[in-house]
């Protein structure tokens, strides 16, 4: 158990907590009844894959992804040792994830749309109540 | 990266995605997934990710929170789940 | 009840495979993994190759800016499209453009939340009145300077369009939408896309590639290609920044009022 604790766990603790924050929001989104709770679930579940892809950047002692001006200037001239790749977090996670981010809330407020929309037909945000009214609807067809 | 900080917030973060999934009032749902947002945003800055740390501090903390507090007042704030 | 263990069983057999594939992962934090360095004996991680050569190509500093605007111009510039459309998507959806409810009368759930709520709105709308043009300035910071520090047109966007959410949240809908209107956001939006577009569709006319913003060196008269690709990657921004900025607003203004832009929080 100890082992598995120290082989499995610890290096990939990150990865162990974006499957858990994956978990509950795809649960959340299946299982609960209102549907903002199911939107709130959807951004949890994005967080969750963000988290994945950003963790996949990261280097043991690296900084943050912005050179600094002396090294540059070295880097300009031929100084092969300018720039250190290792101590240089991996940038191109932070690219993709950061127009994800934007775009996640943009579609946010097209399921908030969406839902507000609902609620003037339905007069309910609740699923199962939802349901029963297209249903009733269809009946009376 | 700081790993003490590192697993500080990703408990946290597990913690606060629980409770606002679990609280029958939508209002106060937002307000924690507002927390949720900026605690991610922590994390984000601590794993080097400073440009999607800012993002998230504007959009997850700030933007989203509005846009699902909006959504509540044109809508009901009780959830039955 | 049903639905929960359903839910409970598919998210338990979901949850298992990807916990098992984690164990293959390389471990958190390794400078050595493929995302990294590449794969051993085979091909380097593109992420080398940023790191080494962008100060060199385009004279910014902030990696993750050069590549959003610059290596990755294309995928930038339909993300900035995927937003408008979700802001033209909320237009269709919510906005109600008849007049439905009689234009003199009142409507009564926005005079009930101002009444007793007055003396409140006079401090916090005059400590918002002096954090609006702050935050505003900043925001512009965050565009202009996005390629030597943490920034760029998404954050600064957002922080635009949320300095007019606040005008409405401290004072009423009107206000921002006085200074901000409906045909002025719309108006923006599609000027930022075309404000983007443009920038990229300019290397064409010199013969270049789309996005290659280097062809600009002339037009801008700058020294090296670096600069100029560093002004083109400044000219993207500026645009991604009109587009957020009008479409967060727009998102806001629209949910909060049913699509009505009357009343509202």
């Amino acid at each position: 158990m100890e082992a598995f604790f120290k082989e499995a766990v610890v290096p990939h603790f990150n990865f162990w907590i974006y499957v858990i924050i994956m978990m509950i929001g795809l649960w959340s989104v299946i299982a609960k009844n209102n549907l903002i709770k199911k939107l709130i679930g959807l951004s949890i579940f994005q967080t969750a894959i963000l988290l994945l892809y950003v963790s996949l950047g990261v280097k043991e002692g690296a900084s943050i992804p912005i050179i600094d001006h002396h090294a540059a200037e070295r880097s300009l001239v031929g100084d092969a040792g300018a720039i250190n790749p290792d101590l240089i977090a991996n940038p191109v996670p932070h690219v993709l994830m950061l127009t994800a981010i934007v775009v996640g809330v943009a579609t946010l407020g097209v399921a908030l749309a969406l839902c507000q929309m609902i609620y003037k037909d339905f007069g309910t945000l609740e699923e199962d109540e939802v349901l029963q009214k297209i249903k009733a609807l269809h009946d009376d067809v | 990266m700081i790993v003490t900080f590192d697993i500080i917030i990703l408990v946290f973060l597990v913690i606060a995605a629980i409770i606002s999934l679990s609280v029958k009032d939508l209002l106060a749902a937002a307000m924690v997934f507002g927390i949720y947002g900026f605690l991610i945003c922590l994390l984000w800055a601590e794993m080097g990710a400073v440009d999607v740390a800012f993002t998230e501090a504007t959009v997850g903390a700030g933007v989203s929170t509005v846009l699902i507090i909006a959504t509540i007042l044109n809508t009901r704030r009780r959830s039955t789940d | 009840m049903k639905a929960k263990i359903f839910a409970s069983i598919a998210v338990t057999i979901t949850g298992a495979i990807l916990l098992y594939a984690v164990t293959d992962f390389p471990n958190f934090g390794d400078p050595r993994s493929p995302a990294n360095a590449g794969v051993e004996g085979g091909s380097s991680s593109a992420s080398l190759y940023y790191i080494e050569n962008t100060y060199r190509d385009t004279k910014v500093p902030n990696l993750v800016t050069a590549i959003l605007a610059d290596y990755r111009g294309y995928d930038t510039l339909f993300e900035t499209v995927v937003i408008f459309t979700a802001g033209m998507a909320i237009f269709a959806i919510l906005r109600v453009l008849r007049n439905e409810d009689a234009p003199s009368a009142p409507d009564p759930e926005s005079t009930n939340r101002t009444i007793d709520g007055d003396h409140h709105r006079i401090i916090v709308g005059i400590t918002c009145r002096i954090a609006v043009p702050l935050v505003q300035i900043f925001a512009l910071y965050v565009v202009a300077h996005g390629h030597h520090s943490p920034g760029g047109g998404f954050q600064g966007g957002v922080m635009l369009g949320a300095s007019f959410i606040l005008i409405a949240l401290s004072g009423s809908l009107r206000d921002a939408l006085a200074r901000f209107s409906e045909a002025s956001y719309i108006r923006l939006a599609s000027l930022g896309i075309l404000i983007y577009a443009g920038v990229a569709f300019l290397p064409l006319v010199f013969g270049r590639n789309f996005v290659d913003y280097g062809a600009l060196r002339g037009l801008l008269g700058t020294e090296g290609e670096e600069m100029a690709r560093s002004h083109g990657i400044f000219g993207v921004e500026l645009g991604v920044a009109f587009t957020v900025m009008s479409v967060m607003f727009a998102i806001f203004a629209n949910l909060s009022t049913r699509g009505r832009l009357k009343g509202g929080l």
